[in-house]
């Protein structure tokens, strides 16, 4: 809608005179980016919310049609760009779930570790934002000093600090070397008390409480009635997370070192206590797992002729050169099963889910991403109705809602 | 006949110190969008802290602000909102287009997203990278310091010189003239700010 | 298990309602367009899928051997066995229309308004059917294969500020 227009949105019919409109975005203060609200007050009592979105509207889905599989993960990244990697696991594992392809255990644990700390660095700064918009300045730089550490192990494994585009079909762009282990085990060892600080800061905090505690209620049976997943969904009380539910990577020899958090209240802090205990938990995963961390090949094997040969095989075996080129040159590439076919992860705003329908070529058909953010903030306007101004920023907060993964 | 002063009096030119004034405080406008957004943030805490190059103050509103840093891919619909924060900002200022998708497009060569901001707002840095890492945001803001040192007077005359139109060239030449859509809005009938010029 | 849904959806809605299909561990069934709201509210109330998953569209233009146009896939959920299902029915042009399925699960508002603005299928009795990511003006539907990936020039088409002006 044309930003200067509003007098189109209200909809009830009753034209009160006394209900002043406020837009709010989409540049606005609250660190969640492009998305504009049509706020109609009364007093400071928000009476209706309409959300106006598409602010970064870029196509993601039409350029799914466009490029490989191993192309279009570096746009699957751009999606939710405050845990990448995570992403690429979802679209990867979807992809090779449709081609039925089983990847080696060493690569299901790297991915494993490399998911659990996208989480923990997206509810880093989802608590982190959170706390900015309430005024708490210091957990914010305090939550974004770990996230420097987890870029830190991201960027020595793939060289970038985000975006990595580190998956691969049926493996990974390269392995990890013994850097990687000694900094995943320095972190799992120093983010507890990291974690603790912010702790301090905020969960005994009287002005956090107040302003979270009651606030967005969301029942269980509305966030089932209206799609919700993830962190969200599990501080309104249902107790569903895919890594024990539908376990994948390493998550089925790690059932036993991870709990789920979930709690019954459903407000803003609940949602903010669910994501602090979960990356506790994810903590706990990343232990067990760069402990029993598997060796052998991250790659499948070449036979399967998906996978990228090593360097050393393309320049010095013809297979090899042969393998290369079959994969590389624009009208060969590989094959797949001309079916379509849904794959979900759970990261860590909800369920991401891909519904890839393939056409037989090394091109998705149709790319279509499930994306937790979308289907969360149309759950706004309820959440809202009946709080004051002040209060928009804590629900927006606690919602996790991403813009690019939003508008797509 | 040489001035003899004391050690205490520092004499120079009014426009050198209004730029070294200017420059040591640029307080950014962050038009976060994307990505870069988050770049632009971990560039602003505390291990590639911005604010020692005097970007202390990122104001979200446009009307105390000196830089707009434009972070992320911008679409179509947003654009008129960037023209008008633009347009909102008061003078000195300058605009920073921070990462691939600002300047150019990016890896989005979609029907949505604008191929660079320089084609409707002016441009004074561009910062290449996706994302540009920290280190590339704070080299940017230093070269704009130098922009400003170099050209800039206390009266903003050298803004008034950029009457041209300094973006890429042959704006709708990349498609034949048969098959451009009107829509969104119609370059010729259509709303527009301020009622300025159209410039092919 | 799909086979107990489709006899029990056979059973209420007439044989052939239910077509299954199984690829890995998605289990499928293609539904008529006339009876998919019936059949996903029998699914809602007496099969336990209490959750809308995802709601997708897909163009088959020029897919090998595609007979409609227009798919409508609803992945649901059961949310106390953890079962999934997908449900899938076609539509075509001219004026491709699916009835709304708000009332069941509020939802799938948004993912409507999306499939709406990204192919043009039209809901029948959706609450408020307009664009959602994509400006009003917009005129065509993006995620048709008929329409390029860079558009038709609407990207562009804004004027430009210069400095002297600004």
């Amino acid at each position: 809608m044309p930003l200067e227009a509003v007098a189109s949105v209200d909809e009830t019919g009753t034209d009160k005179e006394f209900l002043y409109t406020l837009n709010f975005g989409p540049q606005h203060p609250a660190t969640h980016t492009t998305l504009r609200l049509i706020l109609t007050l009364d007093g400071e009592t928000i009476v209706k919310a309409v959300p106006d979105i598409g602010y970064l509207h870029s196509g993601f889905e039409k350029l799914g049609e466009d490029l490989d599989f191993n192309q279009y993960v570096t746009i699957v990244d751009r999606m939710n760009y405050i845990s990448p990697v995570a992403n690429e696991i979802a679209w990867h594992h979807t992809i090779e779930k449709l081609m039925g392809l089983e990847i080696t255990p060493r690569c299901k644990y790297i991915r494993t570790i490399l998911a659990e700390l996208a989480r923990i660095s997206d509810h880093l700064l989802c608590v982190g934002a959170v706390a900015l918009d309430l005024g708490g300045l210091t957990a914010f730089l305090y939550a974004f000093n770990e996230r420097e550490r987890i870029y830190d192990i991201i960027e020595n494994a793939s060289g970038q600090r985000f975006h990595p585009s580190y998956t691969r079909v049926g493996g990974l762009l390269s392995d990890v070397n013994d850097l990687f282990v000694s900094q995943v085990r320095a972190f799992v060892k120093s983010f507890p008390k990291a974690h603790g600080d912010v702790c301090r800061l905020l969960n005994k905090n009287k002005i956090f409480i107040d302003r979270t505690h009651g606030v967005g209620t969301l029942t269980r049976e509305e966030a089932i009635n209206r799609s919700c997943t993830g962190p969200v969904a599990r501080a309104s009380g249902v107790a569903r997370d895919l890594r024990k539910d539908e376990p994948y990577l390493a998550y089925p020899d790690l059932q036993s070192s991870f709990k789920i958090v979930c709690s019954n209240e459903g407000d803003c802090l609940a949602r903010y206590l669910v994501r602090m205990g979960e990356m506790l938990e994810s903590a706990n995963i990343i232990a067990a797992a760069i402990e029993n961390l598997p060796s052998g090949p991250v790659n499948i094997g070449t036979d399967s002729k998906v996978v990228i040969p090593d360097k050393s095989a393309t320049y010095r075996s013809i297979e090899g050169l042969i393998q290369h080129f079959e994969l590389f040159m624009w009208n060969r590439r590989f094959e797949t099963p001309v079916n379509e076919l849904y794959g979900a992860n759970e990261t860590a705003n909800g369920e991401l889910g891909f519904y890839v329908v393939s056409d037989g070529s090394a091109k998705a058909w149709r790319a279509r991403t499930r994306p937790p953010s979308f289907i969360h903030f149309a759950l706004f306007p309820h959440l809202i109705e009946g709080h004051q101004i002040s209060d928009v920023p804590a629900v927006l907060g606690s919602l996790n809602i991403i813009a690019a993964e939003l508008d797509r | 006949m040489a001035l003899k002063l004391d050690d205490n009096i520092f004499v120079s030119k009014l426009d050198f110190l209004a730029n070294w004034v200017r420059k040591n405080s640029l307080w950014p406008m962050p038009f976060a969008t994307a990505c870069c957004g988050i770049e632009l943030m971990a560039s602003a805490s505390s291990r590639y802290d911005l604010a020692r190059f005097g970007s202390e103050a990122m104001r979200f509103t446009p009307r105390q602000c000196d830089v707009m840093i434009v972070a992320g891919r911008v679409a179509m619909k947003m654009v008129p909102v960037m023209q008008r924060i633009w347009l909102q900002m008061p003078e000195p200022k300058w605009c920073i287009s921070m990462g691939a998708c600002a300047s150019s497009g990016g890896v989005f060569d979609t029907y949505s997203v604008v191929q660079g901001i320089d084609r409707f707002i002016p441009v004074d840095v561009y910062v290449p990278g996706c994302p540009p890492r920290p280190e590339q945001v704070i080299r940017a803001v230093l070269d704009l310091q130098e922009k400003i040192m170099k050209g800039g007077t206390i009266d903003g005359r050298e803004f008034a010189k950029r009457t041209a139109y300094e973006g890429p060239g042959d704006r709708l030449g990349e498609l034949d003239p048969s098959e451009v859509v009107i829509a969104p809005g119609n370059f010729a009938t259509g709303k527009r700010l301020r009622g300025l010029p159209l410039v092919n | 298990m799909s086979t107990e849904h489709t006899t029990a959806i056979d059973a209420k809605f007439g044989a052939g309602s239910a077509t299954p299909t199984e690829f890995r561990d998605n289990k499928r069934l293609t539904v008529p367009v006339e009876k998919i709201y019936g059949v996903l509210a029998f699914l809602q109330t007496h099969r336990g899928f209490d959750m809308l998953c995802d709601l997708a569209g897909i163009d088959y233009l020029g897919y090998a051997d595609a007979t409609d146009r227009y798919g409508i896939v609803y992945a649901l959920t059961n949310t106390t066995t953890g079962e999934r299902l997908f449900v899938k029915t076609f539509v075509n042009d001219p004026d491709p229309e699916v009835p709304s399925v708000v009332d069941l699960w509020e939802g799938a508002n948004w993912m409507e308004r999306e499939l709406f603005d990204m192919f043009g299928v039209k809901f029948i009795g959706h609450p408020d059917l307009r664009r959602i990511l994509l400006p009003d003006e917009f005129t065509s539907f993006p995620l048709r294969k008929d329409y390029p990936l860079r558009g038709y020039g609407e990207r562009h088409n804004f004027p430009t500020v210069t400095r002297a002006e600004s």
